[in-house]
């Protein structure tokens, strides 16, 4: 038995289809209390990995000078949306050079092939 | 009393609502059929007997006790203190179970074979430095000298592990699924995939 049949994958029609190396805008909501808010977190894919309820991605960004990633489970309830900003062209699925990298180092360069 | 028989299929997840992450695990229930109603009267106890997929070939006696029904692969006794009206033939699934029950759940641990003390009883081993030699997985000392000039009944060392009945017990049953018979089970439970388990309604904390 397949078990990747056996839990019903959640389609969240607010979540675009992106790739690494991709700009993406997260967002998500954060339960404060008894009251739910929503939060964004803006920044490159650098790993999508997994499949089924287990699939997970990566985002990096460089918040005050300082890199911040942060995994998200691409089932999860708690995702509201994910935007593409802006498709990147990138040669390897794991954007893990980016992590020794700053500033102009760290561009990379815009795919115009898809959308936008 | 519940009680039926299933094998495991493996491990997946579950997101709760809350985006709270469940380990579950995935066992399919059998279809099972009551072959056998114990009485105290005739038997001397209470017990009802499921049975468990097709048999291929089955010999005289089990034929015999099963002529009746389906031939059934696998037969287990479930000691219950109230019968209820459990009927020969009556099918038991997944339905008789909620999301929420507590179970315990009974299987074949997967074998090790002949397995040193660090991994079958958790020793620490010896150091790996200072000059040590062949004492990284020793067990170290098994006992005294002469008095008591034997070594203990019991004692841990190397020897077979795995392969033996191991009872998880309280699981939280997560999911039911009737349509295919699955219940989805929070936790790990024993053996590998497609091993045959015995699930039962949990004794609780005696």
């Amino acid at each position: 038995m397949d078990l990747n049949t056996i839990v019903a994958l959640s389609h969240n029609a607010k979540i675009q289809e992106f790739r690494p190396g991709d700009t993406i805008k997260v967002t998500i909501k954060i339960k404060e209390g008894d009251r739910e808010r929503l939060q964004a977190f803006q920044g490159t894919v650098i790993r999508s990995r997994g499949s089924g309820t287990g699939a997970t991605f990566s985002v990096r960004r460089v918040s005050y000078g300082i890199g911040v990633e942060r995994t998200f489970a691409y089932q999860s309830p708690l995702i509201d949306s994910v935007e593409v900003v802006r498709h990147g062209l990138v040669r390897q699925a794991r954007l893990y050079y980016l992590r020794g990298r700053y500033g102009k180092a760290a561009r990379i360069k815009e795919d115009r092939s898809r959308g936008r | 009393m519940k009680g039926i028989l299933g094998r495991k299929q493996g491990m997946t997840r579950v997101f709760l609502e809350d985006g709270v992450v469940e380990p579950v695990s995935v066992v399919a229930l059998g279809p099972c059929v009551v072959t056998q109603v114990k009485t105290r009267q005739r038997h001397g106890y209470q017990a009802i007997q499921l049975g468990y997929e097709t048999a291929k070939k089955l010999n005289e006696p089990e034929a015999g006790h099963l002529k009746r029904i389906t031939q059934f692969r696998h037969l287990r006794e479930f000691r219950v203190d109230d019968l209820g009206d459990a009927q020969i033939g009556q099918r038991i699934d997944a339905a008789i179970f909620q999301p929420g029950d507590l179970v315990d759940i009974i299987g074949i641990s997967k074998g090790k074979g002949f397995a040193g003390v660090m991994k079958r009883h958790h020793f620490a081993g010896g150091p790996k430095t200072h000059g040590q030699s062949d004492r990284a997985r020793a067990p170290g000392s098994i006992g005294a000298g002469t008095s008591p000039g034997r070594v203990f009944k019991g004692t841990p060392m190397a020897g077979h592990m795995g392969y033996r009945r191991v009872t998880a017990i309280n699981l939280t049953i997560v999911q039911v699924d009737t349509e295919r018979n699955l219940i989805l089970v929070r936790g790990a439970v024993p053996g590998a995939k497609n091993g045959m388990l015995v699930i039962k309604e949990s004794r609780g904390k005696a």
